[in-house]
């Protein structure tokens, strides 16, 4: 008889029983619903009890609310403000709170062009961010040089000086985009990455 | 002027700081503040090196260049009908003007004829795209005096504004609507209605939300009225177009003053000036631009006449050997394009000139000697572009 089958408990699986649900999508937006696994080492019970290891239960609490720093560079950045404000209100996902110090901030979103001129100062606020920290490259700018690709001014792609987790594609990406790229951030964060 | 002080602290050298008496007559060691470039009231990526002398600022050097990208450059390696796209990026919050400047200087050098159903177009999407980015201006300016509900009211009117361009050319931003002798799309069928039933909400909202928030706010009074004053000479002198100046009492309105497409036929045009010259003018000035774009759009609704959208070119159109420049009043001033073509694929140089960046030459003067904490108050009723300023 294993562990589980011993004790009244069921493996918990908190995109099922804690968020809200969204239809799973493979890269070309058709429905592809793979099955999720549970979120290893977290047990619940029916009275309220839940048996984790710490590691999980703190990268659950984390991906919860990433706070990001507020860090507009270019175009890119209006459309974050968007993702921000009222219509889009990115706060439903615990990500609102832009912070404009990078010592409070867990997220860079580096929301336009980089520069050649800027690229130190984007690699020093990196590094001034406690750990762990997360990147998110928002737009074709940031993630590979977009448009800027033969510009003698601009970095191709954020990835070259920091780490880069979620890269967000368009020009600019729509709201609705940044969104997926914080939950594809939170998913990450709640797995230990 | 960079003197060998700020350009040792730029430099990151050590230097000593001088003592200077402040106008409390207290001794204070002179202070070095470095502003940005990531500082959320800049607008972006500007850097200001502040030297203050207590509470004061005794000197002001803005650093630029954090997001030169080379668009002037990319123009030369660009066809003409690509550049629209670069065009767009410079001032990233009003992009339809932009667009309609880069146009505006190819239909000069080919003395292209636009038909009048694309003029009229070009009015109302110009217009709503004023509208969007002094909602942008308006939403941030309040974050920089201290209030959070006017970003929330004005996101909300901009994303509506936002769909309707969507339907109309497919992108929220960065439109690529503009083309030589015309518009890209004419407006697909309904899309006047849904125009209309906006301008209604909108000109409440403007009224109810934006002048019925903040007008009757004492703190933003406090922070604006009388703060930033420009004299009209001033304003003159440093070559400040647009709403600033117009805050200020210039009459400078290139819709009126140096006429393009068919604003001398609209009979609402009358440009919005004010007297005072502080940051409070420069608001009622562009609260008043909003209101002036609603009722510009709504004559062009009731006047627009039918017919094609786009001048007959041909497949490959070339731009035939000429050079012109090109004015359009954009959200932040005078835009301009100066293009040279020499009969090739691509232009030969086409200088854009940024409004942002002239504007940007009064700050130190306007800074010099104010309370620091007023600097933000200044800075944000300049409203700037980052983009524009560094191209
Ligand atoms: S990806 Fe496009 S919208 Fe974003 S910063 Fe680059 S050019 Fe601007």
């Amino acid at each position: 008889m294993t562990a589980l089958e011993k004790l009244p408990l069921r493996p918990i699986d908190f995109e099922h029983d804690v968020i809200q649900r969204r239809p799973e999508t493979d890269q070309a937006g058709l429905a592809a619903p793979a099955a999720t696994a549970p979120t290893p080492g977290i047990l619940a019970g029916d009275d309220n009890i839940v048996f984790a290891s710490l590691t999980a239960l703190v990268n659950w609490a984390r991906s919860r609310s990433p706070w990001p720093l507020g860090y507009g560079l270019a175009c890119c950045a209006i459309e974050m403000m968007a993702t921000a404000a009222s219509h889009h209100d990115l706060s439903r996902f615990g990500a609102e709170v832009f912070r404009s110090s990078p010592r409070q901030a867990d997220v860079m979103i580096v929301a336009g062009t980089v520069t050649h001129k800027m690229a130190p100062r984007l690699r020093r606020l990196y590094e001034q961010m406690p750990e762990p920290k997360w990147v998110i490259a928002m737009g074709n700018c940031a993630s590979s040089g977009g448009e800027f690709w033969d510009s003698y001014a601009t970095l191709q792609g954020v990835d070259t000086i920091v780490p880069v987790d979620v890269y967000v594609p368009g020009c600019p990406p729509r709201p609705e985009a940044l969104t997926e790229g914080v939950l594809r951030l939170r998913e990450k964060i709640a797995k230990g990455g | 002027m960079v003197d060998a002080e700020v350009q040792a602290t730029l430099e990151g050298g050590n230097i000593v700081l001088p003592i200077v008496e402040s106008d409390e007559g207290i001794e204070t060691e002179e202070l070095i503040l470095n502003m940005g470039p990531q500082h959320p009231s800049t607008h972006g990526v500007l850097r200001l090196v502040l030297k203050l002398s207590g509470e004061r600022v005794v000197e002001c050097i803005p650093v630029m260049g954090y997001l030169h990208r080379g668009i002037e450059k990319i123009f030369e390696w660009r066809t003409y009908t690509q550049g629209i796209r670069y065009a767009d990026q410079a001032d990233y919050v009003s992009n339809m003007l932009n667009e309609h400047c880069y146009t505006g200087a190819m239909e000069t050098i080919g003395a292209i004829e636009v038909p009048r159903r694309a003029e009229y177009i070009r009015v109302i999407v110009d217009e709503l795209s004023r509208c969007a980015a002094h909602l942008v201006w308006l939403g941030t300016y309040g974050l920089d005096v201290g209030a959070t509900t006017p970003l929330l009211y004005c996101f909300r009117d901009r994303e509506e504004i936002l769909d309707l361009f969507e339907e109309l050319c497919g992108s929220r931003m960065n439109f690529n609507y503009y083309r030589p002798g015309g518009v890209l799309y004419d407006l697909p069928p309904g899309w006047l209605a849904k125009l209309e039933r906006l301008l209604d909400r909108y000109e409440e909202h403007i009224e109810s939300d934006y002048v019925g928030l903040l007008e009757s706010n004492e703190i933003f009074l406090e922070r604006t009225v009388g703060i930033g004053l420009i004299p009209a000479h001033i304003a003159v002198a440093y070559g400040v177009s647009g709403p600033i100046a117009r805050g200020s009492g210039v009459e400078v309105d290139l819709r009126r003053t140096r006429p393009y497409g068919v604003y001398p036929e609209l009979t609402e045009m009358k440009p919005v000036i004010m007297q005072e010259g502080d940051a409070f003018a420069r608001y009622k000035v562009r609260v008043g631009e909003m209101r002036l774009a609603i009722r510009l759009i709504r004559e062009c609704i009731t006047n627009l006449p039918g017919g094609a959208v786009r001048a007959r070119l041909g497949h490959v159109w070339k731009c035939p050997k000429g050079e012109a420049y090109y004015t359009v009043e954009g959200a932040k001033g005078e835009v301009g394009v100066y293009m040279i073509s020499n009969g090739g694929p691509n232009p030969f140089r086409a200088k854009f000139r940024g409004p942002s960046f002239l504007n940007l030459q009064v700050l130190p003067w306007l800074l010099r000697g104010r309370l620091v904490s007023d600097a933000v108050a200044i800075m944000g009723s300049l409203d700037f572009v980052l983009g524009e300023v560094d191209r």
